[in-house]
């Protein structure tokens, strides 16, 4: 029943405002064009980042409008509400209307509708009316679902229809946008996206959200049990992967690899492998052989000579430049605030009776060049430098970066994602079809119309129509 | 014989079909046409026979992967899917004319990825990233739903020639048309060749004045030649249904694309939509073309505006596709 209220009172008005399909489009073209603004700057960076680039002025024009964050700001938000009431009063409107459209009691056929529409075919066929109905409506029925036969002035009219109920895919599509958008919200209020750094071997409870600044803790805790980057010949990176496990009140949980697609799912938590960053190095602990070699470079006559000794042993030089003993080995060795790794200790004992000591990293043969620089007491006659033992090379060590996050509205998101891809495919791809096969007896022989509806894709309706029609006329009757 | 080489030659394939078209039209003779399609198949089959054995290459590599994973192999499926669904069409309504408008994009498209610097058609191995079957779902769905909009776009085209000047031109749009397509040009060619906006600014001018030329020549012709020329278009109605079917193709095949986007992005960075310029775009992409199926609903928006709106739209794919990669964000995969 139509309302008898004549519609100026100002709710009605406002109704009538979000059926507008031209609204539909004024958002639509909008929300286009704001994103655009969007994708121009940066959005959410620092501030200094931001002053640096526009200026005072521009930054304090673009803040105002909230463009550093421009899909989160009022406004944006406000289009997207807007879109929503849109979307809401136009299926809510126009699918009262089209309710007993889609679910008929019976299908109405208009033969006078079809008779005034332009035919797709005309022929004529020898027999009588009532075994051409019998005939078409056989074959009408293996095409159409719907298929019915009526007695008409001129003879018998054959329909067929089928599709009827694709017309509710608009609504399915508009309904999917609304639940994605819910699911979105869902998500935004109910949810929280943070992220933690591991070495391996740590293990934390809180993590840092992201855009806010506070830290959330989880009721377990994520230990990185071992971290493993790898790289492809051309230095890329080929996997990083994470071996992590869940600690609930003192017991491991779970134990699971992650890598990037692939993360650890744990009570509607997902851990993901989204970064890496390096450790400071340590050095490595180096085996000292029993024997090192020593080398020692007279500078006079510049023989290189190359000398066994053992920890604590004293050896005499060539060339009457004395002795030298290896006091100790230590793995570290503290140079003006540098490691300079696996170092040899000894004293020189000169051949002025002069007793020096000697520094001797590994890693770096000619530091003994500066030897007679830092002590005025050693004398300038040789360079000595220990040779054969491999200091292992600083192993690199990285920590893992995870992304920490909870998403209850996601299923409805995805729920929404199917909605949305059927009922766009059936709204496209699958029309409402009828047709009519008008039977006009004239003698011996019947004239057979056939017409036929569709409302969409009413070209290629056509052409089905015209090959259904080729059909019917070479049909013959098993008589 | 590399997967790469033949791809090279498939562009030579493309512009001879693009050519062949071309003179079939101009020409009438149904000889052009006919070589024409036969033409174009042969390029798909070496096109697809390119694809594949880039596959298989990897595979020998030891760096195996399905073929989808930069700009150069994106461009490559990209003309593949315009090819066969323009050959799918040619089939199903007989018309060879549209060949003349979409195959030469094709082949500007290989054209593209085999000469422009900085494009390598070298098979790298995947960074972590993107090991996911996803990326193939992603990418075959979005390629396929550019190339139903590249088409869209040709036969946009074909319909304003065909439809012809306004009767009574409106001032504020005959203003506005040439000063959108200069920016469009002067936008096309900054993100695809140039590599400064006053290069930019001088490409485009031209463009627009070599395109004002044409129209003004075409404008120009005898009665005859014009109707030699247009008579054999497909009816505006039937260009125009065409299009409509081509982008309701478009926006389902551009929805799935976003969409199995989302779901890979959830499943390696957390987070279905994060507004970074590649899914931003195409997200106006996809509001754009929302406008345009909401717009025919409207008595006022005849076949031109619809038309027009199709050409926005694919201007809007380009900056998608290849636009986003000059702007900062996770996306730049498809860069050079």
């Amino acid at each position: 029943m139509r309302n008898q209220v004549i519609a100026t009172d100002p709710f009605n008005k406002i109704w009538k405002f979000f059926t507008s399909v031209r609204l539909t489009i004024f958002l639509l073209l909008t929300l286009a064009a704001t994103s655009i603004i969007g994708t121009l700057i940066p959005q959410n960076e620092a501030p200094q980042a931001y002053l640096q680039a526009f200026g005072a002025s521009f930054y304090r024009f673009f803040d105002l409008f909230g463009f550093f964050d421009l899909y989160h700001s009022w406004w944006f938000q406000a289009l997207v509400l807007l879109l929503v009431l849109n979307i809401l009063v136009c299926s809510i409107d126009r699918l009262s209307a089209t309710w007993r459209i889609i679910f008929p009691e019976r299908p109405k056929f208009n033969l006078s509708r079809f008779r005034r529409l332009e035919p797709i075919e005309e022929f004529t066929k020898k027999g009588a009316g009532e075994q051409l109905k019998k005939l078409y409506q056989a074959t009408i029925s293996r095409n159409f679902r719907y298929c019915r036969a009526e007695e008409t002035d001129t003879g018998y009219a054959v329909f067929g229809e089928r599709g009827r109920w694709t017309r509710i895919g608009v609504y399915i599509v508009h309904l999917s946008v609304i639940c994605m958008l819910v699911g979105g919200v869902i998500g935004t209020r109910f949810g929280f996206e943070g992220f933690v750094n591991l070495a391996p071997g740590e293990a934390a409870q809180k993590i840092q959200l992201r855009n806010r600044n506070q830290m959330l803790k989880l009721n377990f805790a994520i230990r990185c049990d071992d971290f493993k980057v790898s790289f492809y010949p051309n230095g890329a990176p080929e996997e990083f992967r994470s071996s992590l496990s869940i600690i609930e009140q003192g017991k491991v949980v779970k134990s699971q690899d992650i890598i990037v697609n692939d993360p650890l799912h744990y009570k509607g938590i997902s851990i993901f492998q989204a970064s890496y960053g390096p450790l400071p190095s340590r050095q490595q602990d180096v085996q000292i052989p029993d024997e090192l070699t020593l080398v020692f470079t007279s500078k006079a006559t510049g023989m290189i000579y190359q000398k066994k000794a053992a920890v604590g042993q004293t050896i005499e030089l060539p060339e009457s430049l004395g002795k030298f003993t290896v006091d100790e080995f230590r793995n570290s060795y503290d140079f003006r605030g540098q490691d300079l790794g696996a170092t040899i200790f000894g004293t020189l004992h000169q051949s002025d009776g002069a007793a020096v000591d000697v520094v001797l990293p590994i890693q770096f043969p000619s530091f003994d060049k500066m030897g007679p620089i830092f002590n005025k007491t050693r004398k300038d006659d040789m360079l000595i430098s220990v040779s054969g033992v491999k200091a292992q090379p600083a192993e690199e060590r990285y920590f893992t970066g995870l992304q920490v996050s909870r998403d209850p509205g996601v299923w409805v998101v995805y729920t929404g994602f199917i909605l949305i891809i059927v009922g766009c495919y059936i709204t496209f791809f699958i029309s409402h079809r009828q047709v009519c096969v008008d039977i006009i007896e004239s003698g011996q022989n019947c004239r057979i119309v056939v017409t036929g509806t569709a409302n969409k894709n009413k070209l290629g309706n056509e052409r089905k129509l015209k090959t259904l029609a080729q059909t019917l006329s070479e049909e013959n009757s098993e008589t | 014989m590399s997967g790469s080489l033949i791809l090279s030659i498939v562009t030579f394939i493309y512009g001879l079909a693009g050519f062949l078209y071309i003179c079939g039209w101009i020409f009438r003779k149904q000889i052009f046409g006919k070589i024409a399609t036969w033409t174009a198949l042969l390029g798909l089959i070496g096109n697809t026979a390119g694809i594949l054995m880039r596959w298989v290459e990897s595979y020998q590599l030891g760096i195996g992967h399905a073929p989808f994973s930069n700009l150069y192999e994106s461009l490559v499926f990209f003309a593949w899917v315009m090819v066969l669904i323009y050959l799918i069409i040619e089939r199903k309504i007989e018309n060879r004319i549209i060949g003349a408008f979409t195959t030469p994009i094709a082949c500007l498209v290989m054209a593209y990825a085999s000469l422009k610097p900085g494009i390598t058609s070298v098979i790298q191995p995947l960074i972590p990233a993107l090991k996911s079957n996803w990326l193939i779902a992603h990418v075959i769905t979005c390629f396929i739903g550019y190339a139903a909009f590249a088409l869209a776009f040709g036969v946009s085209a074909m319909y304003l020639m065909k439809k012809g000047r306004d009767e009574e031109p409106i001032m504020w749009v005959e203003i506005v048309k040439p000063l959108t397509l200069f920016v469009f040009a002067m936008l096309f060619s900054r993100v695809l060749f140039v590599h400064d906006w006053l290069l930019a600014v001088m490409v485009g001018i031209l463009i627009c004045l070599v395109f004002f030329g044409i129209v003004f020549l075409a404008r120009h012709l005898p009665a005859e030649s014009k109707a030699i020329l247009m008579d054999r278009f497909p009816a505006p109605r039937v260009l125009d249904e065409l299009g409509y079917q081509l982008i309701l193709l478009g926006f389902l095949f551009l929805s799935v694309g976003i969409i199995t986007g989302a779901v890979w992005a959830n499943s390696a960075w957390g987070r279905y939509w994060g507004w970074d310029p590649k899914e931003t775009w195409s997200l106006i992409t996809w509001f754009v073309y929302a406008t345009l199926l909401h717009a025919r609903l409207m008595r006022g928006w005849q076949g031109k505006r619809i038309a027009f709106l199709s050409m926005i739209g694919f201007a809007s794919v380009m900056f998608t596709y290849f636009g986003v990669n000059l702007l900062p964000g996770l996306h730049s995969y498809g860069s050079f």
